[in-house]
């Protein structure tokens, strides 16, 4: 007992003396308790592996060693601002809250502290227009995006027109879940199909009445902004009701194995969003495992590597890590600031040839980010789900998004920002 | 010894009725006041306001609402996060409606027309009581998140559903908005609930809190002694709401910026106040300080011990987070059901007669 606490002060002592050696301080906003655990632990895995191990192969980066800082948040705003308060301090780089909620209390404070913040895929949709928000970025891809990729995927699959179909969205009554709808309005002005609105309360456990009205209707699509335990019981009741998976669409947060798998034989042909590829062969994960899981130093059991979520984790750690690199050659220091890593994300650039330096070639789209896009590509692929392989299969390549609907919506929603809170929107 | 009422006279009705009626209670009291509004401010960073003290202030006074129902006139409420909700949202429509208007007048308005929707919610305890009043609040808590979710009018027809509050300033200062400083939030918060707890001090003390209490320990003996049970049950609700919607107007002004009635003000939200009166105390001003800084605290310092000192890792802390505040309410359910407020009362008793009990 006595040789526990005196363990337990000089770790205190340790880590007190810590902030003394030059770092790069990544701090981790996960979520490994609650509903949304089970999105949240392998992506919160795939971040601290890749860094884990850009420590014990290449010793961090650009001979600076790299300092994780875990904090749970539980997928609750309240726990978010309270990690973001106590790690702020630390100097942290970059913020990666994987939570829409969040993101939303954060957005208005990293302004004001001048860290950056990198909403990749979720978050608010119009913060890919860098020229009002500086310090935001969501890269790859962002919500409208995801929703026109889906209704250019249908497009494409009922040979160029959607005249008369109808379409039913099943969404997270919560912000992450309304951001597509405005997208998805715009398009069924444009497309003529009939879009209907089916809300899920959080958490997402009760939807027998969402999918009776679903069974009553028969939309032609059903597609899904769902997280956490809300999927799991969607294609369950999908597939309670009959109704045809290959037409059940979820967006990027509703396609990781631990989504279909309760389901059984049941979810076979499901369909999902993807902003990166699969594929559990890639170089990186073997270093991983040899450098990381084997050496006992992996976030969680090492059970996630090469799962959708875990992929897409480490494929955030990949693209803040590139960033880091790039701020360290603009400024010509290897110990850099927050204010230098925005600088490092704006700059950011990412080609066939960067994603094999990875070890994961084509893990994502190649992309650029400028002052006037944070929003990369904007290209997403759509996944099947092959119930008796165990694995999501990709059915296309990248698909564009349609950015003549896109950009102006970008447009209003950030200018409206901007001119409820007195930014002046620009790029110096 | 120092805690005594020997030699500590009393000349007037006046001395006699005041609220701390011992000498060292008093002086504890304006200590308290002093250190909270004279030295604090100066030694508050990011980090203690948005962590420790802005939720604690505004949960204090979600507390004392709610244990004026509850603790004072024995009506169980599980519709605080729906309350909650009203305030808040009163608060961001009349910010975006009146710009001009000061947002100390639009927190004391949102508050008031919390306790008018209170009162509403209120007119079924006058026919059921216990359980099935829990369960009708609790139809007031789903369907004014419903409401709040379903009607875009609520929130201006924002594409994500969410509020976000301006930037506001209160004689210069900003109280509101993302460039806040740590000592605005603190104070306007520390303002809100000095005032709060004065009155409802002063109302538990009044004609107003014994015609509570005396629904509370026998609603029927009440009504035959003349006290009316319409009038004291809806007081109850207003003056309740009010406070709750003080403290939500508070909580989504100042302290988080934006919310989303779901996650903001859901159910969890309602039995974490409830709880904090459990724990603090029923019926007592001071238990809904004590529960609400215990329930604030516990998982900042549990996250401090566990995570930072011991190095374990953070799910394990946030679980074990559930099981000792699940075990202290059981704990203090049993051991005892007055909570903090009562062990308070106890070492008070005790410290009056030392060094000589007998």
């Amino acid at each position: 007992m006595k040789t526990t606490k005196l363990a337990a002060l000089a770790l205190a002592g340790a880590l007190a003396s810590g902030p003394a050696l030059a770092e790069l301080v990544i701090p981790d906003l996960s979520y490994r308790t609650g509903p949304y655990a089970a999105g949240g632990i392998p992506f919160s895995d795939g971040y601290q592996d890749y860094f884990t191990l850009l420590n014990e192969r290449d010793g961090g980066i650009g001979g600076e060693p790299i300092r994780l800082i875990e904090c749970e948040t539980g997928y609750n705003t309240e726990k978010g601002v309270e990690c973001y308060e106590s790690t702020k301090g630390e100097g942290a780089l970059v913020y990666q809250p994987l939570s829409t909620g969040i993101t939303y209390q954060l957005i208005p404070k990293t302004e004001a502290d001048g860290i950056p913040l990198h909403t990749m895929g979720y978050g608010r949709t119009s913060a890919a227009n860098g020229a009002v928000f500086r310090n935001v970025f969501n890269y790859p891809a962002n919500y409208w995006d995801g929703a026109s990729v889906i209704v250019n995927y249908l497009l494409e699959e009922n040979g160029g027109s959607l005249e008369g179909k109808s379409i039913a969205l099943l969404y997270h009554n919560s912000a992450y879940g309304k951001e597509p709808i405005r997208t998805l309005e715009a398009l069924s002005e444009m497309h003529g199909y009939d879009l209907s609105q089916l809300a899920v309360d959080h958490p997402g456990q009760e939807q027998k009445s969402q999918w009776l009205q679903i069974r009553r209707e028969r939309p032609d699509y059903v597609i899904m902004w769902g997280w956490g335990v809300m999927n799991q019981v969607a294609v369950q009741e999908a597939a309670n009701i009959g109704f045809p998976m290959e037409n059940f669409i979820g967006n990027w947060w509703a396609g990781a194995e631990h989504d279909v798998t309760p389901a059984g034989a049941a979810a076979d042909g499901y369909k999902s969003l993807n902003m990166n590829r699969i594929n559990p062969d890639l170089p990186v994960f073997d270093d991983i495992r040899e450098h990381v899981v084997d050496a006992g130093m992996a976030a969680g059991d090492g059970s996630n590597v090469g799962s959708v979520l875990y992929t897409r984790g480490m494929y955030a750690a990949m693209l803040a890590a590139e960033a880091i690199e790039t701020a360290q050659e603009i400024h010509g220091v290897s110990e850099i600031t927050p204010a230098m890593m925005r600088d490092g994300m704006e700059a950011l650039e990412v080609t066939e040839e960067t994603m094999e330096e990875w070890g994961a070639p084509g893990v994502g789209p190649a992309f650029e980010v400028t002052c006037a896009d944070h929003g990369g590509s904007g290209m997403g692929i759509i996944q099947q789900w092959d119930a008796d392989a165990g694995q999501f299969v990709a059915l296309t390549d990248y698909i564009e998004s349609d950015s003549s609907v896109i950009d102006p919506l970008v447009e209003e929603d950030s200018m409206a920002y901007a001119a409820e809170n007195d930014v002046e929107p620009g790029c110096n | 010894m120092l805690y005594r009422e020997a030699g500590d006279f009393k000349t007037s009705y006046q001395d006699d009725s005041q609220t701390f009626p011992i000498t060292f209670d008093r002086y504890r009291y304006y200590a308290v006041l002093a250190i909270a509004f004279g030295i604090i401010p100066f030694l508050i960073n990011d980090y203690w306001a948005s962590s420790i003290l802005v939720p604690f202030l505004i949960y204090s006074i979600a507390a004392i609402g709610l244990n004026i129902l509850t603790g004072y006139c024995g009506q169980v409420s599980l519709g605080t996060g729906g309350f909650m909700a009203v305030g808040a949202y009163a608060c961001y429509k009349l910010m975006t409606a009146f710009p001009d208007v000061s947002i100390a007048i639009h927190v004391v308005l949102a508050g008031g027309i919390t306790a008018l929707v209170g009162m509403a919610f209120g007119l079924p305890s006058l026919r059921i009581k216990g359980f099935y009043l829990a369960v009708a609040t609790l139809a007031a808590q789903f369907f004014l998140v419903w409401l709040f979710n379903k009607v875009s009018w609520f929130y201006n027809y924002s594409a994500s559903g969410q509020i976000t509050a301006p930037d506001r300033f209160v004689f210069g200062y900003q109280v509101t908005g993302a460039e806040t400083t740590a000592v605005a939030k603190y104070m306007i918060c520390l303002v809100f609930l000095t005032i709060a707890a004065l009155i409802a001090r002063n109302l538990t003390r009044g004609m107003l809190g014994r015609q509570w209490m005396a629904i509370r320990d026998m609603d029927i003996a009440a009504e035959i002694i003349g006290v009316n049970p319409l009038k004291a049950k809806l007081t109850a609700f207003g003056w309740s709401s009010f406070f709750i919607g003080i403290a939500g107007a508070l909580f989504f002004a100042v302290y988080l910026g934006a919310v989303e009635v779901g996650e903001a003000f859901g159910i969890q939200k309602s039995f974490l106040v409830l709880f904090m009166i459990i724990i603090g105390g029923l019926g007592s001003i001071f238990g809904s300080f004590a529960g609400a800084a215990f329930m604030v605290l516990l998982p900042v310092v549990l996250k401090l011990v566990g995570v930072d000192l011991f190095g374990f890792p953070t799910d394990i802390v946030a679980h074990f987070q559930l099981v000792i505040v699940g075990g202290l309410i059981i704990l203090f359910l049993v051991a005892e059901p007055h909570g903090l407020a009562q062990l308070w009362r106890v070492a008070k008793e005790k410290l009056r007669l030392w060094p000589f009990p007998y």
